[in-house]
């Protein structure tokens, strides 16, 4: 099978759903968080501490960071899909996107909870 | 009877004496009569019969004239002379292997096109008359069946220049809802199938290309979002 052209991967809608649901909630989260940082101004640590280290905050801020990391997925991913032909290489770069994109998540919630 | 002159700078390539393409600047004496912009190009094939292109019908339903002008993909035989800036730039439409001059290879459109299985599909025994529609299930399909192929939308695509060989395109994205959308079809969750693919459907991003090139004022983004919206609901 040397110039078949195969495509058929049924991801195509859930990954377009999922680009879409984590842009609008990454949309909605940082007009609410600009809020309530313009409400806190002029923002020291202190002010700083007590917006971030409250349950409600972690539990939307949480959700915001895994929104990022799984729309940069996609989004990267599609970039190596069109741009790194060759399937061996494609494949090494989803693989060291997908755990840098852990890596990332992890460095941000360990940042963010450190608090 | 009053004749102008009129400057146009051609896209040119002969495979077997030109060893790379090259713009021809040349000149043409039109007459009252000629209006649209193929008149112009007939009398330039008069003038200088090596220049190639397709053309037919002259009226926008064969689609054969389709090429780049000034910039934007359109039929030559629809395109008002008076609306052209000059000198005019003409090139065969971009993303497609060409065969000479304005003329290009539509292999890889027509392939497209035929994988979305361009045909109703119904495996009832055939009525005696025909297949009945109300009229608003005939009006579903407004706005999807008046496509002439002409490939002004696809070959605007950057989705499809890139990647031609797996992005069906969006003449045959419209396709393909024309017969998702057809009361009479039976093969409506086997067409959804097909195309829930990273490349075949989704590598649509909404540029509006197609939209903005159409001589005959369709829309395939908005069938390219009926499809989606099928999808979904297929899968909610």
């Amino acid at each position: 099978m040397v110039s078949k052209i195969v495509v058929g991967a049924h991801y195509g809608l859930k990954d377009w759903l999922l680009q879409r649901f984590t842009a609008a909630y990454m949309a909605a989260f940082s007009l609410v968080f600009a809020a309530l940082l313009a409400s806190r101004w002029p923002l020291d640590q202190q002010a700083w501490r007590a917006l971030m280290e409250g349950g409600v905050m972690r539990f939307f801020a949480f959700i915001f960071i895994l929104c990022l990391m799984v729309h940069a997925w996609v989004g990267v991913r599609d970039t190596w899909m069109d741009y790194v032909r060759p399937t061996g290489l494609t494949l090494a770069m989803h693989v060291l996107t997908a755990l840098a994109l852990t890596g990332y998540a992890g460095w941000a919630l360990s940042i963010l909870w450190r608090l | 009877m009053s004749t102008r002159t009129m400057q146009f700078r051609i896209y040119r390539y002969d495979p077997d004496k030109d060893e790379k393409p090259y713009m021809q600047d040349i000149s043409v004496e039109l007459d009252h009569h000629d209006r649209k912009l193929l008149d112009a190009l007939v009398k330039l094939k008069a003038k200088d019969d090596t220049l190639s292109f397709r053309r037919s019908c002259r009226e926008g339903v064969c689609g054969s004239d389709a090429m780049n002008i000034n910039g934007k993909n359109g039929l030559a035989c629809l395109t008002d002379i008076a609306s052209l800036k000059q000198p005019v730039t003409l090139r065969p439409l971009p993303g497609l292997p060409v065969v000479r001059d304005l003329f290009v290879d539509m292999t890889q459109f027509f392939k497209q096109y035929h994988s979305i299985k361009p045909y109703l599909i119904n495996n009832d025994p055939p009525p005696e008359t025909e297949r009945l529609q109300s009229p608003e299930e005939r009006a579903e399909l407004d706005g999807l069946y008046e496509c002439i192929l002409c490939a002004c939308c696809t070959t605007a695509c950057p989705s499809f220049w890139w990647n031609p060989d797996k992005y069906v395109g969006p003449a045959g994205l419209l396709q393909a809802y024309r017969f998702i959308a057809d009361s009479r079809d039976q093969a409506t969750s086997a067409r959804l199938d097909d195309l829930e693919d990273p490349y075949r459907l989704f590598r649509c991003r909404s540029i509006m290309n197609c939209v903005d090139v159409c001589p005959k004022g369709l829309n395939p983004m908005r069938a390219i979002g009926k499809i989606k919206d099928a999808m979904t609901k297929r899968a909610v």
